[in-house]
């Protein structure tokens, strides 16, 4: 199992009657809400807290990028993740990702990451996301029903960027360049491995499944609502004749460990209420521009990743949002038995640990992500070479990292003297 | 009687309507759409030969992936009417439609004389942003397209049940099938460069605007009367942007001052 503290980074300073006074949450949310003073802060905990998860041993850190939105201050998710390729030792950098249709050139997020992968000394995963609708279309501009056929280039440019050693030319619809040439190039070879975030878009597995490309689904219903689209994908899986591999695939799970289920409620259930009524207001007309998703998609009846339950979450108690699996909390005990039962349900090897919500503090957050770390995540790990034995050693989907790595600090404390500089540098003459 | 038919043209099998006599004239419809029981269609026909091509993605007809951009819209406009077997019919557009009436004429000045622009898209004023019909949701859209909001609700929902989920899935579709080619010249912004290009049109033109449009603020029409030498104001008091269905008889009239 490979599991990855993911922080969506959200504004913690939302008022109480953020949906009453507030249309959306995204793309026209309102400026004065943000305070970049405060921010200060804001920015340097959450990195602080994904160098804890790498301090505890998670196998990876996550960030992602929204822009114009309230639960997501990362608009460049590569400037969070640079900071963590020099600040944390073990851990995966994971992207999920960059949405690669809106960087011009494409070859921009080619660069960007082998810069991330070289740092970190191989260390990246890369997420090639579309990009959500709001993100994409509304904030950023694309022609929605232009979005995918865009998205489909910028890839194919970036993996022949990595893969290509010499110069070569591009002459895309939406990308010309006369001199490709990739420098800086990835540590990882032939590429970082890749993960797409997908929503359901039926095209997405095809394009996972050619590419040994893992799918992770990143939905904030939870589980249980996730069975119809992760058998959807597996049934794909089976239908193109390629294995099973639990790797294949990622979830993102809302995760919150207390002492017992009792305290998990008492500590956090205010910011799980935080994040479900205030960060995902998000105004119906943005939620999918006509033409962003294909009429296939539309046909399978999947709604948008967006669109609340019936009756929208403000109707969702606790109890609602933990039996329906929306968020997995409670006792170590409990929580070990829901994440069971989602990894062998979904048969998922990637799990995307949601452990920061909404407005929690650090020490909150701090202390679940410990607990989880400690009594949850070893049993979970231990499980996988009884239910999945032939993929334990499966690393197709995850990262390759240099044995020999250095991290920040490898400097001497102090600048050598004139006489040092002598000795070493006589010493080398003389050989 | 108007007709459904299909005409090939180079990028697509086209739909189109097609009923009455006389003088031939092509209408190219709107954002939202037409369909045969249009009452804009019925006046025309008392005394045109209309023809009204359906863009590739509208009502039952097929998408055409290779139309992405302006020049692809008005290019296979000029393929339709060529295919149709006419020249120098009336041009007239509405909304979306007529942006592409006007490219088509500003990219072939020799080939229309005559051109009427119903509250055309194209153009942009910063004093006078068009409001983003890609994030209206149906239950704002009254507002924004009628004079008479109440009564064009009344218009957009007769016949529908909206509490059917069939009526959903089929909305959702159609919206992503036609909205999404529409997005193509429209989205995020409607406009493509037309005004650096109107200074071309030779035709005889004429503009016909709601009073209260607000969708397409009458700005526009000025606008457009600036750029479009031989052209004339008309406008029509008491209608919005769907002023064609609000004050079908006045449209039509002013129409016809094109001869």
């Amino acid at each position: 199992m490979k599991f990855t503290w993911f922080n969506l980074m959200p504004w913690p300073y939302l008022p109480d009657d953020f949906r009453e006074t507030n249309r959306s949450v995204w793309v026209d949310i309102d400026q004065a809400l943000f305070d970049p003073v405060k921010s200060h802060q804001v920015y340097n905990t959450y990195m602080d807290l994904l160098e804890y998860a790498d301090a505890l041993g998670f196998d990876g850190v996550g960030v992602n990028e929204h822009h114009q939105n309230g639960y997501g201050i990362m608009p460049s998710p590569n400037i969070i993740a640079a900071g963590l390729a020099r600040r944390t030792k073990d851990a995966a950098i994971v992207v999920l990702g960059n949405s690669i249709a809106l960087y011009n050139p494409p070859i921009r997020v080619a660069e960007e990451f082998a810069m991330l992968d070289c740092i970190s000394g191989g260390r990246l995963v890369a997420g090639f996301p579309v990009g959500t609708s709001m993100d994409t279309n509304f904030c950023y501009g694309q022609i929605p029903s232009l979005t995918r056929e865009k998205y489909q280039e910028a890839h194919d440019l970036i993996i022949k960027a990595w893969t290509t050693r010499e110069p070569f030319a591009w002459n895309g619809r939406y990308t010309k360049l006369r001199h490709v040439n990739l420098w800086p190039r990835p540590i990882q070879q032939p590429h970082p491995p890749v993960h797409i975030p997908g929503g359901g878009s039926v095209e997405t597995y095809d394009f996972c499944i050619d590419n040994t490309y893992s799918y992770s689904y990143l939905s904030f219903s939870g589980y249980l609502r996730a069975q119809a689209l992760m058998s959807g994908y597996w049934k794909r899986v089976e239908e193109r004749g390629v294995d099973k591999s639990p790797y294949r695939a990622g979830f993102a799970q809302t995760i919150l460990v207390a002492d017992t289920d009792e305290e998990a409620e008492r500590l956090y259930a205010e910011h799980v209420n935080y994040f479900y009524n205030r960060c995902l207001h998000v105004y119906p007309g943005f939620a999918d521009a006509p033409g962003y998703r294909t009429i296939k998609t539309i046909q399978t009846g999947a709604l948008s990743q967006y669109a609340p339950p019936r009756g929208g979450y403000a109707t969702l108690s606790w109890k609602d949002l933990v039996e329906g699996g929306h968020v997995i909390a409670g006792s170590p005990e409990t929580v070990r038995q829901r994440m069971e039962e989602l990894i062998k349900g979904l048969n998922v090897g990637n799990i995307f640990c949601l452990m920061h919500v909404g407005n929690m503090p650090a020490d909150k957050c701090m202390y679940s992500t410990k607990l989880f770390a400690e009594k949850v995540m070893p049993k979970l790990k231990a499980m996988f070479p009884d239910w999945a034995p032939e993929w334990a050693d499966d690393n197709r989907f995850w990262t390759s990292p240099l044995k020999d790595r250095v991290a920040s600090g490898s400097l001497p404390r102090q600048a050598p003297s004139a006489a040092d500089l002598a000795r070493t540098y006589a010493l080398e003459a003389g050989e | 009687m108007i007709g459904l038919k299909t005409v090939q043209a180079p990028r697509a099998a086209v739909r189109y309507f097609e009923g009455g006599e006389g003088e031939p004239l092509v209408f190219l419809h709107g954002a939202g759409g037409l369909t045969a029981e249009d009452p804009f269609l019925a006046a025309l026909a008392q005394t045109h030969h209309v023809y009204a091509p359906l863009i590739p993605g509208y009502g039952d007809s097929d998408e055409a992936p290779e139309i992405r951009d302006m020049l692809d819209f008005t290019l296979h406009s000029w393929d339709v009417v060529e295919a149709l077997g006419l020249k120098d019919p009336v041009l007239v557009g509405h909304s979306m439609g007529g942006m592409i009436a006007a490219e088509m004429a500003a990219i072939a000045p020799n080939d229309v004389s005559r051109l009427a622009l119903i509250a055309p898209a194209g153009l942009w004023d910063d004093a006078h942003p068009v409001p983003d019909l890609f994030s209206t949701l149906p239950f704002e859209m009254p507002a924004l397209l009628f004079h008479d909001a109440a009564a064009g609700a009344a218009m957009l929902t007769a016949g529908r049940n909206v509490e059917d989920p069939n009526f959903l899935q089929t909305y959702l579709v159609t919206n992503a099938r036609q909205l999404g080619m529409a997005g193509r010249i429209l989205f995020p912004i409607p406009e493509r460069g037309l005004q650096q290009r109107l200074y071309r049109i030779k035709a005889k033109a004429v503009l016909i605007w709601g009073d209260s449009d607000r969708l397409m603020p009458p700005a526009y029409a000025h606008a457009f009367k600036k750029g479009i030498a031989d052209s004339r104001l008309v406008s029509i008091p008491e209608a919005g942007h769907m002023v064609i269905v609000e004050k079908t008889a006045a449209v039509v009239e002013a129409i016809a001052t094109l001869g």
